[in-house]
């Protein structure tokens, strides 16, 4: 997954996207080739020198060194995390990795000889890691820190009801528009799905692509799923469907899919071959009247006037008794290892990074993230930071993405594939629909 | 491949002094030290590299493993992974006939296209060097950097190709076309590895033979068929391979495009997306290794009863 992170990682890609994939995309994957060449031969051994290093877990004390492995190898929020980490106050050795490369090489670096706290994001691989006993639990670190929503608390929680993660950062997936061309039309941000038909249509009236539409790398289109899927069969069965508790040929899922055909007309066309940059810029160029994303959107907007234009508004309504109450907003933060080699050192830097002065110092690399605490400094957020902490301060309930909150191997290998069958034909929801759900037995049967 | 040399050089090591001394060889202690090591490093290199991992994968493709936790997690399951191959994943059957259309098409047109060029550059064309250096050039390029040169051309918006066709088709992104713009990009390059290849074997073909075939009254065509190939043939049987091993491991310059979705799907691409990264069904991406190891397989034997039956001859 390359979701940009940072501003630093959006600027790397203002290389022509081709150019820029062959770098990363293909140093990650030699990288995470020998990686997976070590998985296959190496991974007994590795569990066992890993366990000669956890003997001497447990000790240390807060003067002593803590390990951190971070995923944030661009400059900027590299620098960013650095005086992060330096304000702590404690001695910390930053371990970084690039970014693509960390997430592939994941399982082999917690089963090895992780670092005592670790950069990662909530979601069910944080749950899958904790139920595996790899990361150490951090109930009593919560219970004194202050500033986090019950939705944050919950998104930090293991299946065992203790919780293992601490945020930092978080961004809203929603309908992004701009201010100035709206105002210029008259629109107004639809409450329901008849309005935003009527809308798109008035749109297209008016010579706009109604809504900005990419998926060539896959997953920006399970953000327009989940969206829909959210709106029309509510929060807990997202949790339950992504759990795999719920069918895929089931005919809430087919009623997803069938208003999602009803709403392609009005998306861009040929989204299979565009990337997500690409779709912002119609947004930009006002070519296209708004865009479902997450609020990274922003980064292909240059900072100021242009910055400031852009506004967002919740998914409308599509059935009454649901609402609009879910939302999707991804967060970032840290886990510590199940045996740190200095426990003390480690919730003790897991303690700062929860609070918000953590926050404010990392929140000046990336001006599309929010922090994750309720206490963080918004007096220097922009107004697109602000109304993102009203609408997530205001969710009932936050899923985080598809990709996150299911198992990353049906993510990866059936709903990536299958989404796109769906874009390339639409008309056989049926027959996608139950490929889907017989993938999906085979693979959580394990 | 990689194992093949330590074979002739254990070899050619012990029979070469017999010959010039004409009795039993006196093997000394580090002579036979060194020998033993010779063979020794070689045999465990390719064990290592080769062996190991190949049985490995084909073991792993029976189990169920996430790659977390040690080999006590590993699940048992029979068949079950080939099964889900065949009957319940949709991309395999698109991913195997698209590496069949792309072998049969680097046959058809860059393969033939190539030897054509060689064949037509062996005649000592003006300027033969240059059209040699331009031909080859594509081959000195990585075939990712393939893909992104096509882009230029296949760019939906501002590509060269549909500025001339007056089209909208987006080349790289439309699972209709995609398969066949990208086969353009990389038989680029397969004819002029072809031609190179073709050209060197045409420069040491005997002159005399094409002569006596003049002599003898055989137009050009004719002689080409009936004396150059034929006395070529150790030639061909490499760019046969090479050509079959170009398009069973063709990878790069699609994952670059779209990491082998939508259209572009091959058994290669869908080996890493399973195995690689966060997913890690392991077991399920070595049964999809190894049948891509049967498939090469079959050409593998193929050669080989080739190559052993005209050594025999």
């Amino acid at each position: 997954m390359s979701r940009p992170r940072s501003e630093s990682e959006y600027l790397a890609r203002l290389t022509p996207p081709s150019v820029a994939a062959a770098g990363i995309s293909r140093r990650g994957f030699l990288k995470g080739t020998l990686g997976a060449g070590a998985a296959v031969s190496l991974s007994s051994l590795l569990a066992a020198c890993g366990g000669d290093d956890k003997g001497g877990g447990g000790g240390g004390s807060a003067s002593q060194e803590v390990t951190f492995g971070s995923n944030q190898s661009d400059a900027v929020p590299k620098k960013a995390y650095a005086d992060m980490l330096a304000a702590s106050g404690l001695k910390v050795r930053v371990n970084t990795v690039e970014h693509e490369v960390f997430q592939q090489n994941i399982n082999n670096y917690l089963q090895g000889n992780p670092d005592d706290v670790f950069t990662w994001f909530a979601g069910y691989r944080m749950r899958f890691f904790a139920a595996q006993g790899l990361a150490g639990d951090l109930s009593d670190i919560w219970s004194g820190l202050s500033g986090f929503t019950d939705a944050f608390k919950q998104a930090s929680t293991g299946d065992d009801g203790k919780q293992y993660f601490v945020p930092l950062t978080t961004y809203p997936w929603a309908l992004f528009y701009r201010k100035s061309l709206w105002e210029e039309r008259g629109y107004q941000p639809p409450k329901t799905l008849d309005e935003l038909v009527t809308l798109a249509k008035q749109m297209q009236k008016d010579g706009l692509t109604p809504i900005a539409f990419a998926d060539k790398d896959g997953w920006p289109a399970m953000g327009t799923f989940d969206q829909l899927n959210l709106r029309i069969n509510g929060y807990q069965f997202h949790v339950d469907l992504m759990a795999g508790k719920k069918a895929w040929d089931s005919a809430e899922v087919k009623k997803v899919f069938d208003t999602w055909r009803g709403l392609l007309p009005y998306h861009q066309k040929d989204a299979l071959g565009r990337e997500w940059q690409e779709a912002a810029r119609s947004l930009l160029k006002k070519e296209s009247g708004m865009y479902l994303l997450g609020m990274f959107v922003g980064q292909e907007f240059p900072k100021g006037k242009e910055q400031e234009d852009l506004d967002f508004f919740a998914f409308p309504e599509i059935d009454p008794s649901i609402g609009t109450g879910a939302i999707e907003a991804p967060i970032d933060g840290f886990m510590m290892r199940a045996d740190p080699k200095n426990e003390e050192g480690a919730k003790q830097l897991l303690k700062y990074l929860g609070t918000a002065k953590a926050e404010n110092t990392a929140l000046k690399a990336d001006p599309t993230v929010i922090g994750a605490s309720s206490e963080a400094d918004s007096a220097s957020y922009t107004g697109l930071q602000k109304k993102a902490v009203e609408f997530i301060g205001s969710a009932e309930s936050i899923a985080q993405f598809l990709d996150r909150d299911t198992r990353p191997d049906f993510a990866q290998t059936v709903m990536l594939p299958g989404i796109q069958t769906f874009l390339k034909n639409p008309n056989d929801v049926d027959g996608l629909t139950k490929s889907l759900e017989s993938q999906k037995k085979s693979i959580f049967t394990s | 491949m990689s194992d093949l040399p330590t074979v002739p050089a254990a070899r050619a090591k012990a029979p070469a002094p017999r010959r010039r001394r004409g009795r039993r060889v006196q093997v000394t202690g580090t002579d036979r030290v060194f020998l033993v090591l010779m063979v020794a490093i070689p045999t465990l290199l390719v064990l290592g590299w080769v062996w190991v991992p190949a049985i490995a994968s084909v073991v792993l493709s029976f189990a169920r493993w996430s790659g977390v936790g040690g080999l006590d997690t590993i699940h048992w399951i029979g068949a079950e992974n080939y099964k889900n191959v065949f009957t319940n994943y949709p991309p395999f059957y698109p991913a195997l006939r698209h590496n069949l259309i792309w072998l049969v098409f680097l046959f058809v047109l860059p393969t033939l296209f190539g030897i054509f060029l060689a064949v037509l550059l062996d005649r000592e064309l003006r300027f033969t060097r240059f059209y040699q250096t331009a031909f080859f050039l594509p081959v000195v390029l990585s075939l990712a950097l393939i893909g992104f040169i096509w882009q230029l051309l296949y760019s939906r918006d501002q590509g060269l190709l549909n500025g001339v066709l007056n089209t909208q088709i987006d080349w790289y992104g439309d699972s209709r076309w995609n398969l066949w713009a990208v086969l353009v990009a990389a038989g680029w390059k397969h004819a002029g590895y072809i031609m190179l290849l073709y050209l060197a074997g045409l420069k040491g073909v005997d002159p005399s033979l094409r002569e006596a075939a003049a002599v003898d009254g055989a137009s050009q065509v004719r002689a080409f068929f009936s004396v150059v190939l034929p006395v070529m043939r150790p030639i061909n049987i490499i760019v046969i391979v090479v050509t079959v091993i170009e398009s069973l491991r063709a990878f790069d310059i699609v994952w670059v495009i779209n990491k082998g979705t939508n259209g572009l799907e091959l058994i290669s691409t869908l080996v890493t997306q399973n195995v690689v990264g966060e997913a890690s069904r392991i077991g399920f991406g070595s049964a999809l290794a190894t049948i891509m190891l049967v498939i090469s397989l079959v050409f593998i034997t193929i050669f080989l009863s080739t190559v052993m039956r005209g050594e025999r001859r």
